[in-house]
Parts: structure tokens; sequence; C-alpha cells
């Protein structure tokens, strides 16, 4: 496929790696924010490609990993109503909740939907009038101008008998989380090229100037991630700190403005609380007062829960790049993406998954030398 | 989950900004896709789509620069090389 198969060459992605080895002279931490980058760099094996100076640290950017215990039993809960359709993305279905997951909920009778558009999930509700179809709205920027227009539209069309359970989460919050954090290890960021198609990338110059870190936009493919990498290693060699963007291709200084225009009609910045980490200030989107009437958690009649995750669970230490899934006693033995204890071996985005999947039950050092 | 795919443009509906759609195909398989986002977007374009929606059209000129940077890296290699045997 076109913009896909051509970003895989080996070759290519050989001469960058080679490049790389070249102008490594120091020690560099970097961690992706998105689990698709996580993803790919397991599953292709570029870390391997790198000198044993570079150390990669997977980052917060995995929506279906940070969305808190509480949002999930609300999930369950709307999901179990004899009088709900509850939709979802797929990959949330097999989150663990407190104590079950809405595939269990689906398995138990409850009407639970796979869909591969909020958009999908709209059309339910136009076609089942006496049900309520609650949509589980979760996800980063890329997915907000989706949801954003599920609402946007239920308003304009008049769809009484549709709502959405909010719990979105915004990338740079969380950056300066890590970042601030005492523990921080971080020396440079490939932000996450798909957050950025929306929202453009102006937010992170203010980041980078503040603790004086370089920043590339990024894309998913093997040759997007090591050209990243390249172009944040030489930076950190030659001590600079800006923002730049790798993936030009797709992303614009400014974003899409037409997204970003609903996004603002649609939702307002919220406090959320985010699985593994706690709870971020403006880090989440929730619908705004001119949306209440289509917000899950006004409409209905929620049980405030607040829950604590199992103890041997290290997925916020994993998440803030401080710890890696190996370094967890229960990485591989008690949890397994069969069995997960924690919502990192849950999405195949999540490391504690990638790790699993693509490295064996723990981590073996590949690593070339220089 | 910010999966996202490129897909080829093969025709397009409607004229409402909102709800305009496009067939997209993903080296085969055919989807509707929302043109909300793209108002530019037109039959043969690439656009880069997540659940549904297309979020930007993809500029082909920028996709060749990666290329150009790996041809420029291997000139070097071969001229590092051949200094070095020389």
């Amino acid at each position: 496929m076109k913009f896909i198969d051509e970003y895989r060459d080996a070759e290519s992605a050989n001469a960058f790696a080679r490049e790389i080895r070249r102008i490594t002279t120091k020690p560099w931490t970097i961690m992706e924010i998105c689990g698709g980058q996580t993803h790919a760099i397991v599953k292709y094996g570029i870390d391997e490609l790198l000198p044993k100076k570079i150390r990669l640290v997977h980052g917060p950017g995995c929506p279906v990993c940070v969305t808190p215990l509480e949002s999930l039993d609300r999930a369950i809960q709307l999901a179990s109503r004899d009088d709900v359709i509850f939709c979802s993305f797929g990959d949330m279905l097999r989150v663990p909740g407190t104590s079950k997951d809405l595939l269990s909920v689906k398995a138990d009778g409850g009407d639970v939907r796979i869909v591969y558009s909020p958009l999908d999930a709209l059309e339910i509700a136009k076609k089942n009038s006496n049900k309520k179809v609650v949509f589980l709205a979760v996800g980063f920027e890329t997915t907000a101008p989706a949801n954003a227009m599920a609402a946007y539209l239920a308003k304009e069309q008049n769809i009484k008998n549709f709502s959405l359970l909010v719990s979105h989460v915004l990338v740079p919050p969380a950056m300066e989380v890590i970042l601030a954090s005492p523990n921080n290890q971080v020396q440079g960021f490939l932000a996450a090229g798909h957050v950025c198609t929306v929202m453009g990338y102006k937010e992170y110059e203010p980041i980078a100037e503040k603790y004086k870190i370089p920043i590339i936009v990024t894309g998913f493919e093997p040759l997007d991630i090591l050209q990243g990498l390249y172009m944040c290693i030489k930076q950190l060699e030659e001590g600079k700190k800006n923002v730049e963007n790798q993936y030009s291709r797709v992303v614009l200084l400014d974003g899409n403005p037409v997204a970003k225009d609903i996004i603002k009609k649609v939702f307002c910045t919220v406090m959320r609380k985010w699985r593994g980490i706690g709870e971020i200030p403006n880090s989440g989107y929730s619908l705004n007062k001119d949306y209440e009437s289509f917000d899950a958690e006004k409409i209905f009649d929620l049980q405030d829960i607040v829950v604590e995750e199992p103890s041997e669970c290290i997925s916020g230490l994993v998440l803030q790049g401080v710890k890696e899934p190996s370094e967890c006693s229960a990485f591989g033995k008690l949890c397994t993406p069969e069995h997960p204890l924690g919502a990192l071996m849950v999405s195949t985005e999540g490391a504690c998954a990638a790790y699993y999947r693509y490295k064996g039950h723990g981590k073996e050092d590949n690593s070339m030398d220089e | 989950m910010c999966l996202s795919v490129p897909g080829k443009i093969l025709s397009i509906k409607g004229d409402d900004p909102l709800t305009r759609s496009a067939k997209v195909s993903f080296g085969g398989t055919v989807k509707d896709i929302n043109l909300a986002y793209v108002p530019e977007a037109k039959i043969d374009d690439y656009v880069i789509v997540h659940v549904g929606f297309a979020l930007n059209t993809i500029d082909s000129e920028e996709a060749e620069k990666v290329f150009k940077e790996i041809e420029q890296i291997q000139i070097m290699e071969k001229k590092a090389y051949e200094e070095d045997i020389s």
C-alpha cells in the first residue's frame, strides 16, 4: 500500500540506523509518546537496531491503558442496564474493570456493540428510538474530532436517545507531569504524529523551552520512527532543544483548523484521572454546558466509585518511563495478555503487551554494540 | 488507538460540509469515510483516516523528503568508504 510499504523498507531503515550509530557519542534516554509508536518499535525491533547508549522508554499515549478504572466501572454499570445499547471501540472490551470487563457484560446478555466510528453509534440510536444508546468516548486528541462530531450531529439532528460517556485525555499535560517529576529520565520526546495532525505542534514549543528538551513530531512507520530518533539524537548531541516536524506529509504547524473548531464547540478542558498516574489538571475533555444533555454522566444516575489498582501492577511507573515491563514481578507470571492485571497488558499498544508478544516473557538485550 | 491509516479517495458523495463522505480504498478494502475535516479533499487524493474520519490529506511532496535524506546518507557513506580504501 502506498504511504506504508515504502516506509518499511529494510535497507532504508538500516541506513538510518547506521547514521544514528555514527552520530551517537553519549547515552540518551528518549520517550515515544504514542502506544502505536511503542508497538511499531517493539514489533519491528527498531530498539535493537540502535546503539546501546540509546535507551527508549515508552510513554503514556495509549488511551485504553490510561482510562481510569472508575470510567470502566461506569461503562460496565451502563452496559448492564436493560434500557441501554452500549457502543464502544473494540479495544475497550477486554480492559478489566474492578470486577469484570465489557465483554463479560455482553456474554451475560448485555447489549454491547463494537463500532468502527462514533457515527455508527449515532446510526444505531436513530434506528432504536426505544433504547438509550451510549457511546464510550475515549481517546487522545486524534479521536476528539470524531467523538465531538457525533455529539455535534446528535444536537443538530435532535437525536435525544444518544449520549456519550466521555473519558478523553490530552498529551501535553501528561508530558509536563513526566518532565516535572524528580524521577524524570527523559531527555528527548518523539511526539505523537496523529495527535499533532489534529492539534498542530505550537503547544509543544513552550514545553521544549521550559524543560530544555527536543521534541520531534513523529509518524508511525519504521522509517518515520528512525528518522524521528535520528533528528532527536542529532539535537541532543548538538545541545539543541527545538520542536521539529518529522511527519510533515501529514502534520501542519497549526493542525486541522476545522477539527479544532468542532472540538472547541463541543468539549471543555477538565481535570482528568489517568490510570496508573493519577489526577492531572486540564488533561482531559468533557462535554461543555451546551452539550450537557448528551453527557451520560449527567443523564444517568451513576454511582461515584473510587477504586484502587492491584498492588502488584507497576503500570504507572512504566507509563512515566521510570521502569520497564520486565522489572515487574507479575510480568509474564501473574499478569499475561490472557489474564491481565493492568491495562498495559491488555491493549496491543500497551508496553507490557508489546514486550510479552514480541520479546518473549522478558526483555532480552539484543541491542547492537556501537 | 491513535492508529490512522492512509487510503485513496475513489468517489465523493454529498455537499453538506458536515456529512460529505467518500469511498476510500485501503489497499483494496473500501470504506465510507466522513470528509468534514478535509474540505479541500478531492478524488484520487490520499487521506489519513481515523475512526471513520479523514484527518488530513497526505502531501506527496513532503512524503518524498525522507527518501531524499536516505539517499544523502548513502552517498555520504559511499564517499567515506571510497576515501577509506584509497
